[in-house]
C-alpha cells in the first residue's frame, strides 16, 4: 500500500489542507461547550441576558466558520481521492498492458479485473475517508479529553479511563471481526462458483438429471453462510451496546462524582455541564472512528493486492533494434529451440529446428498438446525461448522492438475475439489508417465479404461485446481479414479455420496464396486437408518434430503423418479425387 | 422503483413476522428510553447547584435509575441486532434458496439469452446489496421515525416555546439534506454511468489482452483508457464532493438550531421557567434530534439502491419456468431409439424462421450423422431433440410417445450427450466424472476412462483420480477436457447417443482410438452425430444434410456422393 502513496504527491496541497480544515472544524466543535458553560455560570447565574446574546453570536459564528471550514475540506479529499484514484488506475492499465504472456497466464485475466475496478475503487473510497475523518475522530477524542483536563483535572480522569476502556472494547471487536469478514467472503465465494457452473453447464446438468443434486449442494452452501453470518453479525452487533453502555455508565459516575465536587464548590455547574458535553461528544466520533478503521483496513488490504500488481514487472525485455525484413532466403529459422512454460516440469517444445523463406506456406500438425500453439507463439515473441534461437530477417527476436516488429505479423488466434465497436473499427485493429479499400480486400480473401454484406450497415454494423451477434465461423473470418488488413510478412492461423466448412476453409488458404505479396503463412490444424499443399509440414508430437517435409514426402516417410492422413482419408477417399 | 417490489420484499420478510414484531418493540422501548436517559442526567445535573447545596439522595436515586436503564437498553438493543441479523441473513438465504432453485427450472430461452455473469450478479451480489440495504434500513428508519417522535414529545413536555422553535427550523435540514441527496443522485448516475463504461473497457481488453498485445495495440487502448479516466475522475470528484456536502450542512443547521435553543432556554432560565438541568437535557435532544434526520435521508438512497437490486433478483424468481412434466408421463421410461420427428418447425427469433416443416424417421439402432455448413440448424436439431427448446409446431416422438409427454429427466437420461463445449466444474477429476453420482465403483470408473483414452493422462496428473481440477479445467488442455467429458458418458451408456462435435479438439490419432470405442457404444443405439470431420461422417447409415434449417440432402455416404449435389462438393473439397 505504502508505494501506492506517490501517486498523492500531485495532491500534496489537498492532503495536508483537507485534514487541516477538519481539524480546525473539529476544534470549533469542542469550543461550544464552553461557550455553553459560561453561558450559564455567568449568563443564567446573574441573569444577564446580553451576555447570553453574545455567548449565542458566538456558537453562531463557531457553526458559520466551522461550516466552510468542513466544505473546503471535503472538497480537497475528494479531489485527491478521485485524483489518486484515476493515477494509479491509469498506472496500473499500462503495467498490465506490459505485461508478458507468460505473466498474464500466472496472474489470471478476472484477478486483473478486479484490481482494476473493484479494489482500486475500494482504495479511492479509504483514501477520501481517511482525508477526512483519519485526524479529526482522534483529534475531537482527546481534544474533549484534554478540554476536561482544562475544567477540572480528576473529573477528566474518568474521561481517560472511559476513553481506554472503549478502545479496548471496539478494538476487541473489530479485531476479532475483521478476519471473519474474509471467510464470510469465501463462503461467498463458494455460492458465486456454484451459480455460474450452474448457468455454464446447464446443458450438462440437465441432460444427466442432475437438477436435485445441485439444488442439495447449494442448499447447504447456502446454509452454511447464513449460519456463519448470523454468528459474526451478533458478535459485531455487541459494539453498539456494549460502547452505550460503557459511555453511558461514565456519565452516570462523572455526576455522581460531580456531585461531591460542587457540593465542595470545586466545581461549578456549568462546567458539570460542559464535562456532560465532552462525554458525548467522545461516543459519536469514537463509533465514527470505528468504522473508519473498518474503511481504511479493507482499502489497506486493496491497495496491497494493487500494488503488488502495480509492481509486478513484465518478465520480457523490450528489445532496441527495429524490425527489418532480411534476405527471402532463411527468413525465418529456428535453431534448437526449446521452450517450457513457467511452473512447469517438461518442456512444451523440444529442440526445433526448421527454416522457412519467404512467402512459403508452412503447415503445423500434431495431436493436441503436441506444442503446435506454442510454436507459433514462439514468431510474435509471445514467449520467449528456454533455449535456442529464434531468428526473423536474420536477427534474433529478442533484438527487435516488440511494436514495430508485431507490427509485421498478422495473428489470428484459436479462440475468435471480436471488440465492441463497428466492424470497420474492428479491421482497423489490424492497421490504424486502413481506407475502406483495404479493409474490403482483406474482407475478400478472408471469405467474409459476405458476413459484411448480409449486415444492414455493412462495414458500420456494430460489434457487440464479445462478438455475440456473429456465429463462431462468421467471427473467425473476420478475425482472420483483421490480421489481413495490415498486409502483414508473417501470417499465423492458429488453428482459426475449426469452424469454417471444408469449401470455406479451401477457398480461404486459395485466396491468401493468390495475394500480391503473399505473407509466410503458418497454419496450424488438426485437419491434413488444411496443411498438404503447404511448402513445408511439421510434423509434431510431444514437443517434438516427428517430420518435416511436403505432403507427399511425410506419408512415405512420416509414421505419425500417415496415421493421421489415412484417419481422415480412407483408402476409400482416394477414389473421390 | 416500482411499489410492487416492495410487496414482494414483504412477502420474504412476512415469514419472520415473530421476530420483526420482536425487533419493532424493542426498537420502539430502546428508542423511547435512550431518550428518557438524558431527563435522568439532567435532573441530577440540576440536584447540582452550587456549594453545600447538593441534594445527594435525589442525585444517588437519579443515577442509580440512570445505570438500570442504561443497562436495560444495552440488553434490549442487542437482542434487537440479534433479531435483526436473524432477518437479514434468513431472508438472503430464502432469497437465494429461491433464485437458484428456479435456475434449475428455467426455459433454455432465457438462459441462453443471459450472459453468465449476469445470473452470477443477480443471485449474489444484488441479493448482498438488497439485505445491506433494505433490511438495515428498514430498522433504522423505524428507530429513527421513533426518536423523532420521542423527541418531540418529550420536548413538548418539557417547554412548548421552545420545543416549537426546534419544530420550525428543522425543515430547514430536510430541506437541505433533500436537495443535496437529489443533487447528488444525479451525480452519482453520471459517475456510475462513467465507471460502467470504463470497467466494460477493461474486462473486455483485459480479458482479451492477448489480442491486443498481438496487434500491439497497447498505445491506443491507453489513449482511449485516458479519456475514459478523465471523465471518471471529473464526475468523481464532482459525486463525492457534493454527497459528502451532506454532514457539515445539516450539522451547520443542527448547530443553528442549537444556538436558538441555548438562547431562547437561557432566557427562559433567567425569567425562572427552566432549570439548568432542562436546559441541558434540552441540548443534548437538540443535539441529537437532527441526526436521525440525516440518517433516514441517508437510509432512503439505500433503500432505493436495495430495492432496484430485488427487483433484478426478483425477476429471475418471476420468470415463468419450463411448462411442467406431463403428470400422467410413463415412469421409468426406456427407449427403444425409435425417434419420429413430423412436420418440426422452430426458430429461436419468431421473426426469424429456421427449422421449417422437418421429418424424419429413425430406426432403432440407426447412426444419423448431420452435416452441413455453420447455422445450418445442426445444433438446433440436437437442442430440439433433448428438449432444450419445444417444437413451434409439429412433433418429435420416441418409440411413438410425444417426447412433450415424457418427464424431461426421462428423456434426457434416454440419451448419452457429448457437446464440443465442454464443461468441467472445480472438484475432482472422479467427481467430474461422476458428477457426483455416488454409484460408481472406482473399477467402473476407471473402465470409463480407459475406454475415452481419457487414463492416461490422467494417471499422470499429480493426484490421478483426486486431482483437483479448477474452474473450467483451467489447468487441462482443450483436448483433454473433451476426454474427461466424453468419459461421463462412457461412465453409464444411455440407449441413445448425441455427439456434437465431441472430438473437435481430440488429436486425431487419438480420435482414432475414441472413435472404436464410440463405435462399440454405438452398436445397437440410436445416435446423432455431428461432426466436421468426413471421415467420422462416412460410417453413419443416414446422413442429413442440413442447409439453412432444411435437410436438402439425405442418404448414406455412397448414394450422396452419387448423387452429386452439395454433400459431394463438401466432401470433395477436403482433397484440393
Amino acid at each position: 500500500m505504502r508505494k501506492l502513496l506517490i501517486f498523492l504527491k500531485e495532491y500534496k496541497k489537498e492532503t495536508f489542507l483537507g485534514p487541516l480544515f477538519k481539524l480546525l472544524e473539529a476544534s470549533f466543535e469542542l469550543m461550544v461547550p464552553l461557550v455553553i458553560a459560561s453561558m450559564i455560570d455567568k449568563g443564567i447565574a446573574f441573569g444577564d441576558k446580553s451576555y447570553v446574546i453574545k455567548m449565542c453570536l458566538i456558537l453562531l459564528l463557531l457553526c458559520v466558520v466551522g461550516f466552510f471550514s468542513a466544505i473546503t475540506a471535503q472538497y480537497f479529499a475528494a479531489k485527491a481521492a478521485a485524483g489518486f484514484a484515476a493515477k494509479v488506475k491509469r498506472a496500473l492499465f499500462d503495467n498490465i498492458q506490459k505485461l508478458s504472456f507468460s505473466d498474464m497466464d500466472s496472474v489470471g485475466t478476472s484477478t486483473m479485473i478486479t484490481r482494476m475496478t473493484s479494489d482500486i475503487n475500494q482504495v479511492q473510497q479509504g483514501v477520501n475517508m481517511t482525508i477526512r475523518l483519519l485526524l479529526r475522530s482522534p483529534f475531537v477524542v482527546f481534544g474533549a479529553m484534554v478540554m476536561a483536563f482544562t475544567i477540572n483535572v480528576r473529573q477528566a480522569l474518568i474521561f481517560l479511563v472511559t476513553i481506554i476502556v472503549l478502545f479496548v472494547v471496539v478494538g476487541v471487536i473489530m479485531g476479532w471481526s475483521i478476519p471473519q469478514y474474509g471467510k464470510i467472503q469465501g463462503g461467498l465465494d463458494v455460492l458465486l462458483r456454484l451459480t455460474r457452473e450452474n448457468h455454464s453447464g446447464v446443458r450438462v446438468i440437465r441432460a444427466f438429471g442432475l437438477e436435485e443434486q445441485e439444488k442439495r449442494n447449494f442448499n447447504e452452501s447456502n446454509d452454511k453462510l447464513m449460519s456463519f453470518q448470523k454468528f459474526v453479525g451478533n458478535v459485531t452487533a455487541l459494539m453498539n451496546p456494549v460502547t452505550y453502555a460503557i459511555l453511558n455508565l461514565a456519565v452516570a459516575y462523572l455526576i455522581y462524582r460531580g456531585a461531591f465536587y460542587v457540593n465542595s464548590g470545586e466545581l461549578t455547574q456549568g462546567q458539570m455541564v460542559a464535562l456532560y458535553n465532552y462525554m458525548s461528544q467522545i461516543l459519536i466520533e469514537l463509533i465514527k472512528f470505528a468504522n473508519l478503521i473498518l474503511t481504511i483496513t479493507k482499502a489497506i488490504a486493496s491497495g496491497n493486492r494493487v500494488q503488488e500488481l502495480l509492481e509486478l514487472k513484465s518478465s520480457m525485455v523490450d528489445g532496441n533494434k527495429a524490425y527489418h525484413q532480411g534476405k527471402d532466403e532463411d527468413f525465418i529459422v529456428f535453431d534448437n529451440v526449446s521452450m517450457r512454460y513457467q511452473g512447469d516440469n517438461e518442456d512444451s517444445l523440444k529442440d526445433i529446428s526448421f527454416t522457412a523463406k519467404k512467402g512459403e506456406k508452412i503447415g503445423i500438425i500434431g495431436g493436441t498438446g503436441s506444442g503446435k500453439s506454442t510454436l507459433v507463439n514462439l514468431i510474435p515473441r509471445f514467449y520467449d525461448v528456454t533455449q535456442g534461437k529464434v531468428l526473423i530477417g536474420g536477427e534474433d527476436v529478442r533484438e527487435y522492438k516488440l511494436d514495430t516488429f508485431r507490427e509485421k505479423i498478422g495473428v489470428v488466434p484459436q479462440k475468435a475475439v471480436l471488440f465492441h465497436g463497428s466492424i470497420r473499427d474492428n479491421m482497423k485493429w489490424g492497421k490504424a489508417d486502413a481506407s475502406d479499400e483495404e479493409i474490403n480486400k482483406a474482407l475478400e480473401i478472408a471469405q467474409a465479404k459476405e458476413v459484411v454484406d448480409s449486415k444492414e450497415n455493412g462495414l458500420d454494423y456494430e460489434v457487440s461485446q464479445g462478438g455475440k451477434n456473429f456465429s463462431g465461423g462468421q467471427k473467425q473470418r473476420l478475425t482472420i481479414a483483421r490480421a489481413l488488413v495490415r498486409k502483414p510478412d508473417i501470417l499465423i492461423l492458429d488453428d482459426s479455420a475449426s469452424a469454417l466448412d471444408y469449401l470455406t476453409d479451401k477457398n480461404l488458404r486459395k485466396a491468401i496464396a493468390g495475394m500480391d505479396n503473399p505473407p509466410t503463412t503458418f497454419i496450424v490444424s488438426q485437419r491434413t486437408s488444411a496443411v498438404l499443399d503447404c511448402d513445408k509440414i511439421i510434423v509434431l508430437d510431444n514437443g517434438q518434430v516427428a517430420g518435416i517435409g511436403t505432403h507427399d514426402k511425410l506419408l512415405s516417410e512420416c509414421e505419425l503423418y500417415k496415421e493421421i492422413y489415412d484417419s481422415q482419408f480412407k483408402k476409400e477417399g482416394g477414389d473421390a479425387v | 422503483m416500482k411499489k410492487g417490489t416492495l410487496k414482494k420484499v414483504l412477502k420474504y420478510t412476512g415469514r419472520y413476522k415473530i421476530l420483526i414484531f420482536l425487533s419493532l418493540v424493542l426498537a420502539v422501548i430502546t428508542a423511547l428510553l435512550s431518550l428518557y436517559v438524558p431527563i435522568l442526567a439532567g435532573g441530577a445535573v440540576d440536584c447540582l447547584i452550587g456549594t453545600n447545596e447538593v441534594d445527594f439522595v435525589k442525585v444517588f436515586g437519579l443515577l442509580g435509575q440512570m445505570a438500570v436503564i442504561v443497562i436495560a437498553i444495552s440488553v434490549m438493543q442487542w437482542l434487537m441486532n440479534k433479531a435483526n441479523n436473524m432477518i437479514t441473513f434468513q431472508v438472503v438465504r430464502d432469497v437465494r434458496k429461491e433464485a437458484f432453485e428456479k435456475l434449475q427450472k428455467l426455459p433454455f430461452e432465457y438462459l441462453d439469452s443471459k450472459q453468465t455473469g449476469d445470473i452470477v450478479n443477480r443471485i449474489i451480489s444484488d441479493v448482498d446489496l438488497f439485505s445491506d440495504g433494505l433490511l438495515m434500513g428498514f430498522t433504522q428508519l423505524f428507530t429513527g421515525i421513533v426518536t423523532i417522535v420521542g423527541t418531540l414529545l418529550f420536548m413538548f413536555y418539557l417547554d412548548f416555546k421552545i420545543a416549537l422553535v426546534v419544530v420550525v427550523l428543522t425543515p430547514i435540514s430536510l430541506f437541505v439534506a433533500k436537495f443535496i441527496a437529489s443533487k447528488s443522485f444525479v451525480l452519482f448516475k453520471k459517475q456510475s454511468e462513467a465507471r460502467s463504461d470504463q470497467t466494460a473497457f477493461v474486462d473486455e481488453m483485459i480479458g482479451n489482452l492477448s489480442v491486443v498485445k498481438a496487434f500491439a495495440h497497447e498505445d491506443e487502448n491507453m489513449e482511449y483508457f485516458e479519456k475514459i479516466n478523465d471523465r471518471l475522475e471529473k464526475t468523481s470528484v464532482k459525486a463525492t464532493f457534493f454527497s459528502s456536502l451532506t454532514n457539515p450542512s445539516t450539522r451547520f443547521v443542527n448547530n443553528f438550531v442549537y444556538a436558538a435553543v441555548a438562547l431562547f432556554g437561557a432566557f427562559a432560565c433567567i425569567a425562572g421557567g427552566m432549570s439548568v438541568g432542562e436546559l441541558t437535557i434540552f441540548l443534548s435532544y437538540a443535539n441529537q434530534y437532527t441526526k436521525p434526520f440525516n440518517e433516514i435521508s441517508g437510509v432512503v438512497t439505500e433503500l432505493q439502491n436495495a430495492l432496484a437490486c430485488a427487483e433484478r433478483v426478483f425477476s429471475l424468481i418471476e420468470e415463468i419456468p419450463e411448462a411442467s412434466d406431463n403428470v400422467k408421463a410413463p415412469v421409468d421410461f426406456r427407449a427403444e431409439g425409435k425417434v419420429t420427428l413430423n412436420d418440426v418447425s422452430f426458430s429461436y427469433d419468431k421473426s426469424k424462421k429456421l427449422i421449417e416443416n422437418l421429418n424424419l424417421d429413425i430406426k432403432s439402432g440407426q447412426r444419423i450423422a448431420i452435416v452441413g455448413p455453420t447455422g445450418s440448424g445442426k445444433t438446433t436439431l440436437i437442442n430440439l431433440l433433448m428438449r432444450f427448446y419445444d417444437v413451434d409446431s409439429g412433433s418429435i416422438s420416441i418409440d411413438g410417445i410425444d417426447i412433450r409427454d415424457l418427464k424431461r429427466a426421462d428423456l434426457r437420461n434416454n440419451y448419452g450427450m457429448v457437446l464440443q463445449e465442454t464443461w468441467l466444474r472445480y472438484g475432482t477429476v472422479r467427481d467430474n466424472i461422476t458428477l457426483g453420482r455416488k454409484d460408481f465403483t472406482d473399477e467402473e470408473i476407471i473402465e470409463a476412462a480407459k475406454a475415452a483414452h481419457a487414463h492416461s493422462f490422467i494417471k499422470r496428473l499429480p493426484k490421478g483420480y483426486d486431482t483437483v481440477i479448477s474452474e473450467n479445467g483451467g489447468n487441462l488442455s482443450q483436448g483433454q477436457k473433451q476426454l474427461l467429458c466424453i468419459t461421463r458418458v462412457m461412465l453409464h451408456i444411455p440407449p441413445m447417443l448425441i455427439l456434437d462435435e465431441a472430438t473437435s479438439s481430440i488429436d486425431t490419432s487419438t480420435e482414432i482410438r475414441i472413435q472404436k470405442a464410440f463405435n462399440r457404444m454405438m452398436k445397437g443405439r440410436t445416435s446423432f452425430i455431428v461432426a466436421h470431420r468426413l471421415s467420422t461422417i462416412r460410417e453413419a447409415d443416414v446422413i442429413l444434410v442440413m442447409k439453412d434449417g432444411h435437410i436438402i440432402e439425405q442418404g448414406n455416404h455412397e448414394q450422396l456422393l452419387a448423387k452429386g449435389g452439395f454433400y459431394n462438393k463438401l466432401y470433395n473439397s477436403q482433397f484440393a
